[in-house]
């Protein structure tokens, strides 16, 4: 009987850590196979280079420079919008139905597909406000998108501020802002950045909402009032129209490689934060 | 200086209000856009409605409703067990030190842009699909795989977190009994975390219907209701992706209008799925 049990609970564990290989191996094999068709094609001429024939040739400079200029927009308009609402949430608001609005608005941003962030933008910043398909309204749009990740990381690193330097602070005279600015937002400075990081990530590979709000244009961008092509939107068309095999595999190994750098640079920030505050 | 320090919470309430603001321009401005032609079109014929043919008037959407829920069951087959027994292992199988290494693995997963996923689906996956059984290979079951991936790293999470927050107390309860890891795991555990495991997989059905890049890229996208897994399918996401480019006119409306019975749908899981996580809270 004893014997039974056993036999049944190692078939299970075997069955549940083959699952858990699965999930590491689906990883692995996703970003084995798209950096090694890649890497051949990803060299400086690649990264420096205009794009010729609508990218079945050439570089994707123009790409790289519309990547950037988006997503530098989106993180620069969230960023401080996030991190003040985070500081109201967790020093000002006090329980109750504004409270809970509030958070009710976070979860559902978080919750909306992009497609309908996309939809939104393209009616509202696009047509309404009158800002075409440009870098502004793809940045305002995925601003929008990116918000909650940035409100939820900041509180939480403002919440694991101790007590006792708020009272400290306080104690010596110093008024609620004066505490906040100068006591409680430095310690939780490393964790505000890992959300902005992550909420940078997010925007790099934000494909629907973008194609929407800020166009497929190749040509390099001038303004924030000019269309742009982020290169996720680049490798959607490359290789949903069948352009080119090469460089979609090179513009998916940029992508992936970037995404790698942002993830392993919040791990870091969140390991060393952890030490420091000796988790 | 009271009334400076007035100034600072005036603004940072502005600030966080911004969330809100948001949510109710969003759902004005889709609701703005697409009511119309549901009003002109009836609401019935619209979502009961199985033709879509926008250049001719036609405006049913009911093949891809039927295609999204398609494509969302089939990411939980697939997405759901792998999840669960992923989330059993870094929860309860392993200790700290490994599940610390496995956990990467799953970020990076939730990490990987969508499009990136969609790109790996048409040059590995329908291939795949078309060289075992024949057909083009984009499908129900093409989509079902990879939002089946995509949707592992939210069940996993959430599962795991559930697993965790199961009181020790009741394992070792279990355990002073005689019943071995196993039959507590799946007596004790479980069913005790099983709110957060439903919640979980609620949000994982949210991100697959919810999700369009990856799906555009892989299912086909043939306007008609699937007959079988092999079929070509287009859901809610892709029929405004896809058309969005060049629609105008009522064409337009029409697409802001599957906004809408999109927006509807993951308003009601993510209510759901709120609900049950809030009241996993209060149980604790």
């Amino acid at each position: 009987m004893i014997n039974k049990n056993k036999v049944v609970q190692g078939i299970v564990f075997t069955i549940i850590g083959i699952f858990t290989l699965i999930t590491i191996a689906i990883l692995l094999a996703i970003l084995f196979h798209i950096v090694v068709n890649g890497i051949q094609g990803i060299k400086l001429s690649f990264i420096i280079e205009y794009p010729e024939d609508m990218g079945k040739s050439g570089g994707i400079f123009p790409v790289i420079v519309g990547t950037i200029y988006i997503t530098i927009l989106a993180v620069v308009i969230a960023a401080p919008v996030g991190v003040l609402a985070a500081i109201y949430l967790t020093e000002y608001a006090k329980k109750g139905k504004v409270l809970s609005l509030i958070r009710f608005g976070t979860e559902t941003l978080a919750g909306i597909p992009s497609i309908i962030y996309g939809l939104f933008g393209f009616a509202f910043f696009v047509i309404a406000l009158g800002f075409r398909w440009s870098i502004l309204s793809g940045a305002l749009t995925l601003s929008i998108m990116i918000l909650p990740t940035i409100i939820r990381t900041s509180e939480e690193a403002i919440k694991t501020v101790p007590m006792s330097f708020r009272e400290g602070s306080l104690a010596l005279g110093a008024t609620k802002w004066q505490t906040i600015a100068k006591v409680v937002i430095p310690p939780a400075m490393p964790g505000i950045l890992t959300g902005v990081i992550l909420g940078v990530g997010r925007a790099i590979g934000e494909t629907a909402a973008v194609l929407l709000t800020a166009g497929s244009s190749l040509n390099l961008p001038t303004s924030i009032f000019s269309p742009a092509r982020t290169m996720a939107v680049h490798l959607y068309i490359l290789s949903s129209e069948g352009l080119s095999k090469i460089n979609s595999y090179a513009t998916a190994t940029l992508l992936i490689v970037i995404v790698l750098i942002i993830n392993t640079c919040a791990n870091m920030i969140i390991r060393r934060y952890n030490k420091i505050l000796g988790h | 200086m009271l009334k400076k320090n007035r100034l600072i919470e005036l603004i940072l309430l502005l600030a966080a209000a911004v969330s809100v603001i948001s949510v109710l321009l969003i759902t004005v401005f889709i609701f703005k856009e697409g009511f119309s032609i549901i009003k002109e079109y009836g609401l019935f014929n619209f979502i009961l409605g199985t033709k879509w043919a926008p250049l001719s008037g036609k405006f049913g959407i009911l093949p891809m409703i039927i295609g999204s829920v398609y494509v969302t069951l089939g990411a939980i087959v697939i997405g759901v067990p792998i999840g669960i027994a992923t989330a059993i292992f870094l929860g309860e199988l392993v200790n700290e030190k490994v599940a610390r290494l496995i956990r990467p693995f799953v970020e990076l997963l939730a990490g990987i842009p969508s499009v990136v996923y969609g790109f790996y689906g048409l040059v590995v996956i329908v291939p795949l699909i078309r060289k075992m059984f024949g057909g083009s290979g984009f499908s129900v079951l093409a989509s079902s795989i990879i939002l089946g991936i995509m949707i592992l790293p939210t069940i996993i999470n959430i599962s795991e977190v559930s697993i965790r927050s199961v009181p020790k107390e009741y394992k070792e309860g279990s355990l002073a009994l005689g019943a071995n890891h196993w039959q507590t795991i799946k007596g004790v555990i479980l069913p005790a975390a099983r709110s957060g495991i439903i919640a979980s997989i609620i949000l994982g059905m949210g991100r697959a219907i919810g999700e369009t890049m990856a799906v555009i890229m892989v299912a086909g996208n043939s306007p008609k209701i699937p007959t079988g897994i092999f079929d070509q399918v287009r859901t809610l996401t892709g029929n405004i992706a896809i058309e969005m480019g060049y629609a105008s006119g009522k064409h337009a409306q029409a697409l802001f209008a599957t906004g809408i019975v999109l927006f509807v749908i993951i308003m009601i899981l993510n209510t759901i799925a709120n609900v049950i996580a809030r009241r996993v809270g209060e149980e604790r």
